[in-house]
């Protein structure tokens, strides 16, 4: 069925160097969108119509235009219009990013908006400072609804980074694809092999991290 | 930007757009079958195929859309299973989001409150009504906004089609900047029809959103 040739040389050592392209490229971006994300999360949940108009606007922007789009536009117009020349890798982190921070802020604000204002009056009625009631009462329940949540982004990314093949970048796919033209011959079967070898992969880079978050989530519901 | 290169690409774009809505639609519909289907078995723990969704819903959320594809369209030939290209997108796109829909359907089956069974079940209700009746529509109302978010994630999903070589506006995008190089006309224009796809969908999908919310029982 084709599995033979992922024992031939390095074949399953290569494949799994490409996942690492993938995988580090994710996780890159993860780091990125969980950062600046609550801290755009944090500003959006600021009553201010300004920042809420234009955050909307981009918070629609990602929801509606494929990641792949964004990439293209990164990737090919970033070159064709400003002249600067941004290499696969790079252009994959700004738009995985892009697409994090939005995720992440969203999540951020749906957290704050959802801890009830009488958490913040019996903070304030015990006698504690505003600064107080923050740091003791509000961010620790709001970590601990964000936790699970920023988790299940990791998988989200990994998922969608798998597109970074579509803009040239060498990893697990293009590696799989190589291997099958190299073993055509002495294969004929290998895509079946590789590519159920590849599906399986990624199922075990991201199903026990999807499998932690729900339990995080069941763990802390309150 | 050059508007004569636009006109002469726009009808490719628009033979690409109706390719695209196409098969997101038919996988979306499919997706929403298997879906329903698969958070009923399940909800009410049919033995033995309660796993194998189980399992399907596990398997087909945590992995990407492009591999599947790749693993139906190019694996699945070699194992005697040859399909057209067409019909891949299609089944991978209802797989995917068969999986995604029976989770929001299921966790809106779950959120239904045992009273509304317990009162349906004291009003003489039969069994079978009380979830036709009550339960079933109780939980469509609460995953409604689940499910519109997964229609809108699945036409963005159609996107990477073009990895086995459908059609679609991803493909033509990328097949005219390849030729011409006029890479800012074909991005206009992938960007434009992506936006005629996805925003009246946002648009009747928060609407939606607000008429489900405020049909809402019990509360």
């Amino acid at each position: 069925m084709g599995f033979e040739v992922l024992l031939k040389g390095s074949n399953l050592i290569r494949l799994l160097e490409g996942l690492a392209v993938a995988l580090k490229i994710s996780l890159i971006s993860v780091a990125i969108s969980i950062v600046l994300g609550t801290i755009l999360g944090v500003i959006m949940s600021m009553d201010n119509k300004v920042i809420k108009g234009i955050t909307r606007v981009y918070l629609e922007i990602v929801r509606i235009m494929p990641q792949l789009v964004l990439l293209f536009i990164v990737y090919f117009g970033a070159t064709k219009v400003m002249g600067i020349n941004i290499s696969a890798e790079a252009s994959s982190v700004i738009v995985f990013s892009f697409w994090g921070i939005a995720e992440m802020s969203d999540l951020v604000r749906g957290a704050l908006k959802g801890i009830p204002a009488i958490q913040y009056e019996s903070g304030i009625a015990l006698g504690l400072s505003p600064v107080q009631t923050n740091i003791y009462v509000i961010i620790p329940q709001v970590i601990r609804r964000l936790i699970p949540l920023s988790i299940n982004l990791i998988t989200r990314m990994i998922k969608t980074t798998s597109l970074i093949m579509m803009i040239g970048i060498v990893e697990v796919l293009k590696v799989g694809q190589q291997i099958i033209e190299a073993n055509r011959n002495s294969s004929p079967n290998a895509a079946f092999g590789v590519f159920l070898t590849i599906f399986v992969l990624y199922f075990i880079a991201c199903w026990p991290i999807s499998r932690f978050s729900k339990y995080l989530e069941r763990k802390w519901e309150t | 930007m050059d508007t004569e290169v636009l006109s002469s690409y726009l009808p490719l774009y628009v033979e690409a757009f109706f390719l695209t809505l196409k098969i997101g639609w038919l996988g979306i519909f499919l997706s929403f079958v298997l879906g329903v289907a698969s958070a009923f078995i399940i909800h009410f723990k049919i033995p033995v195929l309660s796993a194998v969704f189980g399992a399907y819903v596990e398997i087909f959320r945590n992995t990407p859309l492009l591999i599947q594809l790749f693993f139906i369209y190019f694996g699945l030939p070699k194992a005697g299973i040859s399909l057209s290209a067409e019909l891949c997108g299609i089944i991978g796109l209802g797989l995917l989001g068969g999986s995604y829909m029976s989770e929001a359907i299921r966790s809106g089956l779950d959120a239904v409150s045992s009273a509304q069974t317990e009162s349906a079940l004291a009003l003489g209700m039969k069994k079978t009504e009380v979830f036709t009746l009550v339960v079933f529509p109780e939980a469509l109302t609460l995953s409604v906004p689940a499910i519109v978010a997964n229609v809108i994630f699945l036409l963005k999903e159609t996107s990477v089609f073009s990895a086995i070589s459908l059609m679609d506006l991803m493909f033509t995008a990328k097949d005219l900047i390849g030729l011409y190089y006029d890479t800012t006309e074909a991005l206009v224009l992938l960007v434009m029809f992506y936006m005629v796809m996805l925003l009246p969908v946002s648009f009747v999908g928060s609407v939606v959103e607000k008429k489900a919310g405020a049909g809402m029982f019990g509360e």
